[in-house]
Protein backbone atom coordinates (compact mmCIF):
# COMPACT_ATOMS: atom_id res chain seq x y z
CA UNK A 1 0.00 0.00 0.00
CA UNK A 2 1.42 3.21 -0.67
CA UNK A 3 1.74 6.53 1.43
CA UNK A 4 -1.24 8.57 -0.30
CA UNK A 5 -3.61 5.51 -0.25
CA UNK A 6 -2.58 4.75 3.33
CA UNK A 7 -3.47 8.07 4.37
CA UNK A 8 -6.54 8.10 2.64
CA UNK A 9 -7.99 5.17 4.43
CA UNK A 10 -6.75 6.60 8.01
CA UNK A 11 -8.14 10.35 6.61
CA UNK A 12 -11.61 8.57 6.52
CA UNK A 13 -11.48 6.28 9.70
CA UNK A 14 -10.87 9.43 11.47
CA UNK A 15 -13.46 11.23 9.70
CA UNK A 16 -15.70 8.49 11.12
CA UNK A 17 -14.42 8.17 14.30
CA UNK A 18 -15.16 11.96 14.66
CA UNK A 19 -18.46 11.91 13.19
CA UNK A 20 -19.68 9.10 15.57
CA UNK A 21 -18.72 11.45 18.34
CA UNK A 22 -20.96 14.09 17.65
CA UNK A 23 -23.90 12.23 16.02
CA UNK A 24 -24.17 10.36 19.88
CA UNK A 25 -24.08 14.13 21.20
CA UNK A 26 -27.05 15.09 17.88
CA UNK A 27 -28.94 12.16 18.75
CA UNK A 28 -29.28 12.75 22.70
CA UNK A 29 -29.89 16.16 22.38
CA UNK A 30 -32.59 15.52 19.39
CA UNK A 31 -34.33 12.57 21.64
CA UNK A 32 -34.04 14.72 24.75
CA UNK A 33 -35.29 18.02 23.33
CA UNK A 34 -38.20 16.36 20.53
CA UNK A 35 -39.52 14.54 23.64
CA UNK A 36 -39.31 17.32 26.14
CA UNK A 37 -40.13 20.83 24.64
CA UNK A 38 -43.58 20.02 23.41
CA UNK A 39 -44.27 20.07 27.51
CA UNK A 40 -43.07 22.76 27.97
CA UNK A 41 -45.19 25.73 28.81
CA UNK A 42 -45.02 29.19 31.18
CA UNK A 43 -47.05 27.24 33.74
CA UNK A 44 -44.55 24.48 33.90
CA UNK A 45 -41.90 26.66 34.22
CA UNK A 46 -43.01 28.79 36.98
CA UNK A 47 -45.67 27.18 39.32
CA UNK A 48 -44.83 24.26 41.65
CA UNK A 49 -44.15 20.48 41.99
CA UNK A 50 -47.56 18.33 42.44
CA UNK A 51 -46.37 15.14 43.89
CA UNK A 52 -50.01 12.97 43.36
CA UNK A 53 -51.54 15.18 40.73
CA UNK A 54 -50.78 15.99 37.15
CA UNK A 55 -50.40 19.61 35.85
CA UNK A 56 -47.39 20.60 38.62
CA UNK A 57 -44.05 22.36 36.82
CA UNK A 58 -40.66 23.17 37.92
CA UNK A 59 -40.56 26.85 39.21
CA UNK A 60 -39.38 26.01 42.33
CA UNK A 61 -36.56 23.70 41.54
CA UNK A 62 -35.65 25.76 38.44
CA UNK A 63 -35.08 29.02 41.16
CA UNK A 64 -33.60 26.51 43.65
CA UNK A 65 -30.55 25.58 40.98
CA UNK A 66 -29.64 28.98 39.83
CA UNK A 67 -29.48 30.62 43.62
CA UNK A 68 -27.59 27.25 44.83
CA UNK A 69 -25.33 27.76 41.33
CA UNK A 70 -24.97 31.77 42.42
CA UNK A 71 -24.08 30.60 45.26
CA UNK A 72 -21.40 27.66 44.92
CA UNK A 73 -19.73 30.51 42.33
CA UNK A 74 -19.65 33.11 44.84
CA UNK A 75 -17.79 30.37 47.31
CA UNK A 76 -15.65 28.75 44.62
CA UNK A 77 -14.58 32.14 42.65
CA UNK A 78 -12.65 33.42 44.52
CA UNK A 79 -10.89 30.25 46.35
CA UNK A 80 -9.95 28.97 42.69
CA UNK A 81 -8.59 32.42 41.39
CA UNK A 82 -6.52 32.52 44.48
CA UNK A 83 -5.27 29.15 44.16
CA UNK A 84 -4.63 29.16 40.47
CA UNK A 85 -2.52 32.70 40.78
CA UNK A 86 -0.72 31.27 43.00
CA UNK A 87 0.21 28.17 41.46
CA UNK A 88 0.65 29.68 37.92
CA UNK A 89 2.23 32.95 39.12
CA UNK A 90 3.86 32.16 42.60
CA UNK A 91 4.75 28.73 42.86
CA UNK A 92 8.14 27.15 42.94
CA UNK A 93 8.98 23.78 42.37
CA UNK A 94 9.07 22.18 45.47
CA UNK A 95 7.59 20.04 47.88
CA UNK A 96 3.83 22.24 49.01
CA UNK A 97 3.28 22.62 45.42
CA UNK A 98 3.32 19.10 44.55
CA UNK A 99 1.35 18.96 47.42
CA UNK A 100 -0.87 21.02 46.03
CA UNK A 101 -1.26 20.11 42.94
CA UNK A 102 -1.77 16.63 43.46
CA UNK A 103 -5.04 17.25 46.28
CA UNK A 104 -6.35 19.32 43.30
CA UNK A 105 -6.26 16.45 40.33
CA UNK A 106 -7.27 13.95 43.60
CA UNK A 107 -10.02 16.08 44.35
CA UNK A 108 -11.18 16.38 40.62
CA UNK A 109 -11.06 12.89 39.73
CA UNK A 110 -13.47 11.98 43.06
CA UNK A 111 -16.84 10.91 41.64
CA UNK A 112 -19.58 13.40 43.01
CA UNK A 113 -21.90 10.69 44.96
CA UNK A 114 -18.81 10.88 47.16
CA UNK A 115 -18.73 14.72 47.52
CA UNK A 116 -22.50 14.29 48.48
CA UNK A 117 -21.82 11.79 51.38
CA UNK A 118 -18.87 13.43 52.48
CA UNK A 119 -20.82 16.70 52.72
CA UNK A 120 -23.87 14.90 53.71
CA UNK A 121 -21.13 13.77 57.28
CA UNK A 122 -20.12 16.92 57.47
CA UNK A 123 -22.12 19.85 56.67
CA UNK A 124 -25.65 18.05 57.46
CA UNK A 125 -25.10 16.13 60.22
CA UNK A 126 -22.08 17.05 62.12
CA UNK A 127 -22.18 20.51 61.40
CA UNK A 128 -26.09 20.41 61.93
CA UNK A 129 -26.29 22.59 58.58
CA UNK A 130 -28.85 20.29 58.17
CA UNK A 131 -30.31 19.36 54.00
CA UNK A 132 -30.12 23.17 52.72
CA UNK A 133 -28.48 24.92 50.43
CA UNK A 134 -25.34 26.13 52.33
CA UNK A 135 -24.53 22.29 52.44
CA UNK A 136 -25.30 22.36 48.98
CA UNK A 137 -23.51 24.99 48.23
CA UNK A 138 -20.22 23.86 50.05
CA UNK A 139 -20.68 20.39 48.71
CA UNK A 140 -20.94 21.74 44.81
CA UNK A 141 -17.82 24.35 45.87
CA UNK A 142 -15.43 20.97 46.77
CA UNK A 143 -16.97 19.38 43.53
CA UNK A 144 -16.17 22.46 41.25
CA UNK A 145 -13.22 23.83 42.95
CA UNK A 146 -10.26 21.70 41.45
CA UNK A 147 -11.76 21.99 37.67
CA UNK A 148 -12.18 25.95 38.21
CA UNK A 149 -8.35 26.21 39.95
CA UNK A 150 -7.37 24.11 36.75
CA UNK A 151 -9.04 26.18 33.74
CA UNK A 152 -8.00 29.58 35.28
CA UNK A 153 -4.60 28.53 35.88
CA UNK A 154 -4.64 27.42 32.36
CA UNK A 155 -6.27 30.89 31.50
CA UNK A 156 -3.10 32.62 33.10
CA UNK A 157 -0.78 30.44 31.64
CA UNK A 158 -1.62 31.44 28.51
CA UNK A 159 -0.30 35.13 28.91
CA UNK A 160 3.02 35.36 27.81
CA UNK A 161 5.64 35.82 29.98
CA UNK A 162 6.71 39.02 27.96
CA UNK A 163 3.73 40.75 29.80
CA UNK A 164 5.11 39.96 33.08
CA UNK A 165 8.78 40.91 31.98
CA UNK A 166 7.46 44.21 31.08
CA UNK A 167 5.82 44.85 34.29
CA UNK A 168 8.83 43.78 35.87
CA UNK A 169 11.11 46.06 33.73
CA UNK A 170 8.74 48.97 34.95
CA UNK A 171 9.53 48.51 38.20
CA UNK A 172 6.15 46.76 39.10
CA UNK A 173 6.31 44.24 41.70
CA UNK A 174 4.86 41.01 40.61
CA UNK A 175 1.37 41.15 42.45
CA UNK A 176 1.07 44.65 41.12
CA UNK A 177 1.95 42.68 37.50
CA UNK A 178 -0.70 39.88 38.20
CA UNK A 179 -3.27 42.07 39.27
CA UNK A 180 -3.09 45.10 37.26
CA UNK A 181 -1.83 43.68 33.59
CA UNK A 182 -1.89 39.77 34.12
CA UNK A 183 -5.58 39.26 35.30
CA UNK A 184 -7.13 41.81 33.33
CA UNK A 185 -5.54 40.10 30.02
CA UNK A 186 -6.63 36.31 31.03
CA UNK A 187 -10.77 37.64 31.86
CA UNK A 188 -11.92 36.93 28.88
CA UNK A 189 -10.67 33.03 29.37
CA UNK A 190 -11.36 33.20 32.78
CA UNK A 191 -14.88 34.65 32.12
CA UNK A 192 -15.21 31.31 29.90
CA UNK A 193 -14.02 29.16 31.79
CA UNK A 194 -16.44 30.43 34.66
CA UNK A 195 -19.54 30.34 32.44
CA UNK A 196 -18.69 26.13 31.44
CA UNK A 197 -17.98 25.54 35.18
CA UNK A 198 -21.74 26.54 35.70
CA UNK A 199 -23.10 24.49 33.16
CA UNK A 200 -21.40 21.21 35.03
CA UNK A 201 -22.26 22.92 38.43
CA UNK A 202 -26.01 23.60 37.20
CA UNK A 203 -26.75 19.66 36.21
CA UNK A 204 -25.53 18.23 39.09
CA UNK A 205 -27.38 15.87 40.71
CA UNK A 206 -25.53 12.76 43.18
CA UNK A 207 -23.83 15.79 44.93
CA UNK A 208 -26.69 17.61 45.77
CA UNK A 209 -28.77 14.75 46.63
CA UNK A 210 -27.43 14.19 50.40
CA UNK A 211 -26.90 17.84 50.87
CA UNK A 212 -29.35 20.11 49.52
CA UNK A 213 -31.76 17.74 49.79
CA UNK A 214 -34.56 16.14 48.02
CA UNK A 215 -37.73 18.27 48.64
CA UNK A 216 -38.69 21.53 47.28
CA UNK A 217 -41.35 23.22 50.31
CA UNK A 218 -43.18 25.92 49.38
CA UNK A 219 -41.61 29.50 48.44
CA UNK A 220 -43.20 32.86 48.99
CA UNK A 221 -41.71 34.86 46.12
CA UNK A 222 -42.78 38.07 47.84
CA UNK A 223 -40.82 37.93 50.96
CA UNK A 224 -36.91 38.34 49.89
CA UNK A 225 -35.72 38.17 53.56
CA UNK A 226 -33.24 35.32 53.80
CA UNK A 227 -34.09 35.23 57.48
CA UNK A 228 -37.45 34.12 56.95
CA UNK A 229 -38.03 30.10 56.58
CA UNK A 230 -40.53 30.69 53.29
CA UNK A 231 -38.25 33.27 51.72
CA UNK A 232 -36.39 32.05 48.23
CA UNK A 233 -33.22 33.22 49.52
CA UNK A 234 -33.00 31.73 52.72
CA UNK A 235 -30.04 29.32 52.68
CA UNK A 236 -30.84 26.91 55.45
CA UNK A 237 -33.77 25.90 53.76
CA UNK A 238 -33.79 22.13 51.85
CA UNK A 239 -34.14 22.70 48.32
CA UNK A 240 -34.26 20.25 45.70
CA UNK A 241 -32.86 21.78 42.27
CA UNK A 242 -33.74 20.74 38.68
CA UNK A 243 -31.33 17.74 38.28
CA UNK A 244 -32.08 16.32 41.72
CA UNK A 245 -35.69 16.26 41.31
CA UNK A 246 -35.47 14.79 37.56
CA UNK A 247 -33.59 11.99 39.50
CA UNK A 248 -36.02 11.93 42.16
CA UNK A 249 -39.76 11.52 40.03
CA UNK A 250 -37.57 8.98 37.81
CA UNK A 251 -37.10 7.02 40.95
CA UNK A 252 -40.04 7.63 42.92
CA UNK A 253 -42.87 9.79 41.22
CA UNK A 254 -46.29 8.99 41.30
CA UNK A 255 -47.73 11.53 39.36
CA UNK A 256 -49.91 10.54 36.93
CA UNK A 257 -47.50 12.63 34.66
CA UNK A 258 -44.74 11.51 35.31
CA UNK A 259 -42.74 11.08 32.57
CA UNK A 260 -44.37 14.06 30.69
CA UNK A 261 -42.99 16.11 33.72
CA UNK A 262 -39.45 14.40 33.63
CA UNK A 263 -38.99 14.74 29.74
CA UNK A 264 -40.07 18.57 30.13
CA UNK A 265 -37.69 19.15 32.99
CA UNK A 266 -35.03 17.02 31.25
CA UNK A 267 -35.39 19.45 28.44
CA UNK A 268 -35.23 22.34 30.68
CA UNK A 269 -32.01 21.39 32.30
CA UNK A 270 -30.39 20.52 28.94
CA UNK A 271 -31.53 23.52 27.31
CA UNK A 272 -30.12 25.88 30.21
CA UNK A 273 -26.55 23.62 29.52
CA UNK A 274 -26.74 24.47 26.31
CA UNK A 275 -26.96 27.94 26.32
CA UNK A 276 -24.03 27.99 29.23
CA UNK A 277 -22.08 26.25 26.23
CA UNK A 278 -22.49 28.20 23.70
CA UNK A 279 -23.13 31.65 26.01
CA UNK A 280 -19.32 30.99 27.16
CA UNK A 281 -17.55 31.05 23.92
CA UNK A 282 -19.73 33.90 22.55
CA UNK A 283 -18.84 36.19 26.00
CA UNK A 284 -15.19 35.04 25.73
CA UNK A 285 -14.26 36.39 22.31
CA UNK A 286 -16.58 39.18 22.77
CA UNK A 287 -14.39 40.43 25.99
CA UNK A 288 -11.30 39.24 23.91
CA UNK A 289 -12.33 41.83 20.76
CA UNK A 290 -12.69 44.26 23.34
CA UNK A 291 -9.84 44.15 25.02
CA UNK A 292 -7.98 44.19 21.48
CA UNK A 293 -9.39 46.40 19.66
CA UNK A 294 -11.62 48.87 20.83
CA UNK B 1 23.43 57.89 10.78
CA UNK B 2 26.25 58.91 12.67
CA UNK B 3 29.08 56.75 12.01
CA UNK B 4 28.92 55.80 8.17
CA UNK B 5 31.07 52.98 8.68
CA UNK B 6 32.43 51.08 5.60
CA UNK B 7 32.64 47.60 6.29
CA UNK B 8 35.58 46.01 4.36
CA UNK B 9 37.54 43.07 5.17
CA UNK B 10 39.90 44.00 8.43
CA UNK B 11 42.25 41.16 8.54
CA UNK B 12 45.55 43.49 7.31
CA UNK B 13 45.00 44.93 10.44
CA UNK B 14 45.21 42.19 12.58
CA UNK B 15 48.66 42.31 13.99
CA UNK B 16 50.87 38.60 13.62
CA UNK B 17 50.44 38.31 17.31
CA UNK B 18 47.71 39.47 17.92
CA UNK B 19 46.32 39.04 21.56
CA UNK B 20 43.51 36.20 22.60
CA UNK B 21 41.43 39.21 24.63
CA UNK B 22 41.32 43.05 24.70
CA UNK B 23 39.39 44.46 27.08
CA UNK B 24 39.68 48.47 26.29
CA UNK B 25 39.08 50.40 29.61
CA UNK B 26 37.91 53.58 29.71
CA UNK B 27 39.97 56.43 31.47
CA UNK B 28 36.75 57.54 34.57
CA UNK B 29 38.67 60.77 34.62
CA UNK B 30 37.74 61.78 30.87
CA UNK B 31 34.40 60.14 31.00
CA UNK B 32 31.30 59.89 33.39
CA UNK B 33 30.45 56.24 33.79
CA UNK B 34 26.66 55.95 33.85
CA UNK B 35 26.80 51.96 35.26
CA UNK B 36 29.88 49.89 35.91
CA UNK B 37 30.54 46.05 36.22
CA UNK B 38 33.31 44.08 38.37
CA UNK B 39 33.81 40.44 38.48
CA UNK B 40 30.19 40.15 37.06
CA UNK B 41 29.61 36.25 37.42
CA UNK B 42 26.17 34.61 35.73
CA UNK B 43 25.24 30.98 36.38
CA UNK B 44 21.95 28.80 35.62
CA UNK B 45 21.59 26.67 38.12
CA UNK B 46 25.65 24.90 38.17
CA UNK B 47 26.09 26.42 34.89
CA UNK B 48 28.53 29.58 34.26
CA UNK B 49 26.95 31.80 31.88
CA UNK B 50 29.23 34.48 31.59
CA UNK B 51 32.66 35.60 33.88
CA UNK B 52 34.91 38.23 33.64
CA UNK B 53 31.95 40.58 32.37
CA UNK B 54 34.10 43.87 33.67
CA UNK B 55 32.35 47.02 31.43
CA UNK B 56 32.40 50.64 32.37
CA UNK B 57 29.69 51.99 30.05
CA UNK B 58 29.82 55.75 29.35
CA UNK B 59 26.87 58.73 30.11
CA UNK B 60 25.00 59.62 27.66
CA UNK B 61 26.31 57.23 24.78
CA UNK B 62 25.36 53.80 22.79
CA UNK B 63 27.09 50.54 23.82
CA UNK B 64 26.21 47.44 21.73
CA UNK B 65 27.10 44.20 22.99
CA UNK B 66 27.47 41.86 20.37
CA UNK B 67 28.32 38.36 19.83
CA UNK B 68 26.98 34.87 19.17
CA UNK B 69 23.82 33.71 19.99
CA UNK B 70 24.99 31.79 23.44
CA UNK B 71 27.77 34.40 24.05
CA UNK B 72 26.43 35.57 27.18
CA UNK B 73 25.41 39.09 25.75
CA UNK B 74 21.90 38.77 26.57
CA UNK B 75 22.88 37.45 29.91
CA UNK B 76 24.70 40.28 30.68
CA UNK B 77 22.75 43.07 29.99
CA UNK B 78 19.70 41.25 32.10
CA UNK B 79 21.80 40.73 34.58
CA UNK B 80 22.30 45.24 34.97
CA UNK B 81 18.94 45.77 35.87
CA UNK B 82 18.71 42.42 37.84
CA UNK B 83 15.95 40.88 35.31
CA UNK B 84 17.83 37.51 36.19
CA UNK B 85 16.61 37.43 39.80
CA UNK B 86 15.12 34.04 40.11
CA UNK B 87 16.16 32.45 36.83
CA UNK B 88 20.00 32.91 37.57
CA UNK B 89 22.69 33.51 40.24
CA UNK B 90 24.15 36.66 39.68
CA UNK B 91 27.65 37.48 41.65
CA UNK B 92 29.60 40.08 41.27
CA UNK B 93 28.97 44.02 41.58
CA UNK B 94 26.80 46.09 39.27
CA UNK B 95 27.76 50.04 40.42
CA UNK B 96 25.42 52.65 39.63
CA UNK B 97 25.95 56.43 40.95
CA UNK B 98 28.29 54.86 43.36
CA UNK B 99 26.08 52.12 44.93
CA UNK B 100 26.48 48.53 44.10
CA UNK B 101 22.90 47.31 42.99
CA UNK B 102 22.94 43.89 43.27
CA UNK B 103 23.27 43.33 46.81
CA UNK B 104 19.72 42.25 48.80
CA UNK B 105 19.40 45.76 50.51
CA UNK B 106 18.51 47.12 46.84
CA UNK B 107 15.06 47.96 46.40
CA UNK B 108 15.10 46.39 43.38
CA UNK B 109 11.55 47.46 41.84
CA UNK B 110 12.79 51.40 42.05
CA UNK B 111 16.07 50.52 40.73
CA UNK B 112 13.89 49.43 37.72
CA UNK B 113 12.80 52.69 37.26
CA UNK B 114 16.50 54.34 36.95
CA UNK B 115 17.27 51.51 34.82
CA UNK B 116 14.64 50.53 32.08
CA UNK B 117 14.67 47.71 29.38
CA UNK B 118 13.25 47.48 25.92
CA UNK B 119 12.73 43.77 25.54
CA UNK B 120 12.97 41.61 21.87
CA UNK B 121 9.45 41.37 21.35
CA UNK B 122 7.12 44.55 21.74
CA UNK B 123 4.87 43.32 24.95
CA UNK B 124 2.28 45.98 25.27
CA UNK B 125 -0.15 45.58 27.51
CA UNK B 126 -3.79 45.21 26.89
CA UNK B 127 -4.65 48.42 27.96
CA UNK B 128 -4.76 51.50 26.10
CA UNK B 129 -2.00 53.30 24.37
CA UNK B 130 -2.41 56.32 26.80
CA UNK B 131 -2.96 53.81 29.98
CA UNK B 132 0.12 52.07 28.66
CA UNK B 133 2.55 54.85 29.40
CA UNK B 134 0.55 56.20 32.74
CA UNK B 135 0.00 52.90 34.38
CA UNK B 136 3.41 52.46 36.12
CA UNK B 137 3.06 56.13 37.07
CA UNK B 138 -0.71 56.21 38.57
CA UNK B 139 0.56 52.56 40.44
CA UNK B 140 3.49 54.42 41.80
CA UNK B 141 0.89 57.87 42.86
CA UNK B 142 1.39 60.32 40.07
CA UNK B 143 -2.66 60.98 39.52
CA UNK B 144 -2.74 65.13 38.21
CA UNK B 145 -4.48 64.35 34.99
CA UNK B 146 -2.39 67.63 33.42
CA UNK B 147 1.42 65.96 34.36
CA UNK B 148 -0.16 62.73 32.94
CA UNK B 149 -0.91 64.07 29.67
CA UNK B 150 2.59 65.66 29.41
CA UNK B 151 4.62 62.99 30.40
CA UNK B 152 2.53 60.92 27.35
CA UNK B 153 3.10 63.42 24.87
CA UNK B 154 6.66 63.97 25.88
CA UNK B 155 7.41 60.69 25.73
CA UNK B 156 5.28 59.70 22.92
CA UNK B 157 7.54 62.53 20.96
CA UNK B 158 10.69 61.08 22.52
CA UNK B 159 9.91 57.84 20.61
CA UNK B 160 8.65 59.14 17.60
CA UNK B 161 5.24 57.61 17.56
CA UNK B 162 3.33 60.88 18.45
CA UNK B 163 2.27 61.94 15.35
CA UNK B 164 0.99 58.60 14.66
CA UNK B 165 -1.41 57.48 17.67
CA UNK B 166 -1.95 61.70 18.78
CA UNK B 167 -5.54 60.80 18.18
CA UNK B 168 -5.97 57.61 19.14
CA UNK B 169 -4.50 57.49 22.84
CA UNK B 170 -7.63 55.46 23.84
CA UNK B 171 -7.05 52.54 21.51
CA UNK B 172 -5.93 49.29 22.53
CA UNK B 173 -2.11 49.44 22.03
CA UNK B 174 -2.60 45.80 21.16
CA UNK B 175 -4.31 47.12 18.01
CA UNK B 176 -0.64 48.76 17.31
CA UNK B 177 1.72 47.66 14.41
CA UNK B 178 5.17 45.68 15.79
CA UNK B 179 6.76 48.98 15.35
CA UNK B 180 4.70 51.04 16.93
CA UNK B 181 3.93 48.66 19.04
CA UNK B 182 7.71 49.03 20.15
CA UNK B 183 8.22 52.19 20.17
CA UNK B 184 5.32 52.58 22.24
CA UNK B 185 7.29 50.37 25.16
CA UNK B 186 10.30 52.24 24.35
CA UNK B 187 7.88 55.57 25.22
CA UNK B 188 6.73 53.49 28.15
CA UNK B 189 10.15 53.10 29.52
CA UNK B 190 11.00 56.41 29.13
CA UNK B 191 7.72 57.95 30.75
CA UNK B 192 9.54 57.13 34.37
CA UNK B 193 12.31 59.06 33.43
CA UNK B 194 15.18 56.19 33.91
CA UNK B 195 18.61 57.42 33.22
CA UNK B 196 19.51 54.35 31.73
CA UNK B 197 17.84 52.51 28.64
CA UNK B 198 18.70 48.55 28.34
CA UNK B 199 17.52 47.08 24.83
CA UNK B 200 17.50 43.34 24.20
CA UNK B 201 17.47 42.88 20.20
CA UNK B 202 14.75 45.54 20.21
CA UNK B 203 14.72 45.76 16.32
CA UNK B 204 15.23 41.94 15.61
CA UNK B 205 11.73 40.86 15.11
CA UNK B 206 10.49 44.32 13.23
CA UNK B 207 10.76 45.09 9.53
CA UNK B 208 13.35 46.99 8.06
CA UNK B 209 11.70 50.21 7.99
CA UNK B 210 10.56 49.89 11.54
CA UNK B 211 13.87 48.52 12.50
CA UNK B 212 15.28 51.75 11.31
CA UNK B 213 12.71 54.11 12.79
CA UNK B 214 13.63 52.26 15.86
CA UNK B 215 17.26 52.97 15.70
CA UNK B 216 16.66 56.98 14.58
CA UNK B 217 14.66 57.02 17.62
CA UNK B 218 17.53 55.58 19.73
CA UNK B 219 19.78 58.13 18.04
CA UNK B 220 17.76 61.21 18.89
CA UNK B 221 17.40 59.74 22.87
CA UNK B 222 20.76 59.53 23.13
CA UNK B 223 21.68 62.97 24.06
CA UNK B 224 19.68 62.67 27.63
CA UNK B 225 20.07 58.56 27.93
CA UNK B 226 22.92 56.22 28.47
CA UNK B 227 21.93 52.92 25.90
CA UNK B 228 22.58 49.69 26.24
CA UNK B 229 21.72 47.40 23.24
CA UNK B 230 22.30 43.68 22.38
CA UNK B 231 22.01 43.51 18.48
CA UNK B 232 22.68 40.65 16.43
CA UNK B 233 22.77 43.52 13.67
CA UNK B 234 26.10 44.05 12.76
CA UNK B 235 25.21 47.39 10.91
CA UNK B 236 22.93 48.21 13.28
CA UNK B 237 25.99 48.50 16.15
CA UNK B 238 28.08 49.98 13.73
CA UNK B 239 25.41 52.43 12.32
CA UNK B 240 24.32 53.74 15.95
CA UNK B 241 26.77 52.41 18.89
CA UNK B 242 29.91 54.53 20.09
CA UNK B 243 31.25 51.59 21.77
CA UNK B 244 30.65 48.03 21.17
CA UNK B 245 31.91 45.33 23.07
CA UNK B 246 31.67 41.55 21.72
CA UNK B 247 31.04 38.98 23.56
CA UNK B 248 32.72 35.19 23.70
CA UNK B 249 31.84 32.00 25.18
CA UNK B 250 30.24 33.85 28.40
CA UNK B 251 33.53 36.06 27.89
CA UNK B 252 34.33 40.11 26.89
CA UNK B 253 36.96 39.59 24.24
CA UNK B 254 36.88 42.94 23.49
CA UNK B 255 35.79 46.11 24.17
CA UNK B 256 36.33 49.58 22.50
CA UNK B 257 34.99 52.88 20.34
CA UNK B 258 32.78 50.59 17.74
CA UNK B 259 34.81 52.83 15.19
CA UNK B 260 38.35 51.05 16.46
CA UNK B 261 35.81 47.36 16.69
CA UNK B 262 34.73 47.83 13.11
CA UNK B 263 37.48 48.61 11.35
CA UNK B 264 40.89 48.17 13.45
CA UNK B 265 40.16 44.96 15.89
CA UNK B 266 43.03 44.02 17.86
CA UNK B 267 41.47 40.51 18.81
CA UNK B 268 41.22 37.87 15.49
CA UNK B 269 38.38 36.43 16.95
CA UNK B 270 36.10 39.71 16.97
CA UNK B 271 37.47 40.03 13.19
CA UNK B 272 36.47 36.77 12.41
CA UNK B 273 33.00 37.60 14.20
CA UNK B 274 32.50 41.32 12.12
CA UNK B 275 33.47 39.80 9.34
CA UNK B 276 31.00 36.73 9.65
CA UNK B 277 33.16 33.95 9.59
CA UNK B 278 31.27 32.49 12.65
CA UNK B 279 28.15 33.29 14.84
Amino acid sequence: MNAKTSDKIATGVIYAISSIVALILIAMLAFILVRGVPHLSWHFLTSPAKAFEAGGGIGIQLFNSFYLLVLAMAISFPIALGAAIYLNEYAHKGRFTTIVRTAIEILSSLPSVVVGLFGFLLFVVKFHFGFSILSGAVALTIFNLPLLTRSIETSLAQIPNLQREAGSALGLSRWETVIHVILPAAVPSIVTGVVLSAGRVFGEAAALIYTAGQSAPALNFGDWNPFNIASPLNPMRPAETLAVHIWKINSEGIMPDLSAVSAGASAVLIIVVLIFNFSARKIGAKLHKKLTSA
Amino acid sequence: MVNNIELKPVSEFIPENAPERFIYDMPSEKHEIALSTKNLQVYYGDNLALSEGDLSFERYKITSLIGASGSGKSTFLRSLNRMNDGVATVKGNIMYRGVDINTKAIDVYEMRRHIGMVFQRPNPFAKSIYNNITFALTQRGTTSKQELDEIVETSLKQAALWDEVKDELNKSALALSGGQAQRLVIARALALKPDILLLDEPSSALDPISSSQVEDTLLELKNKYTIIIVTHNMQQAARISDYTAFFHMGKVIEYDLTRKIFTRPKVALTNDYISGNFG
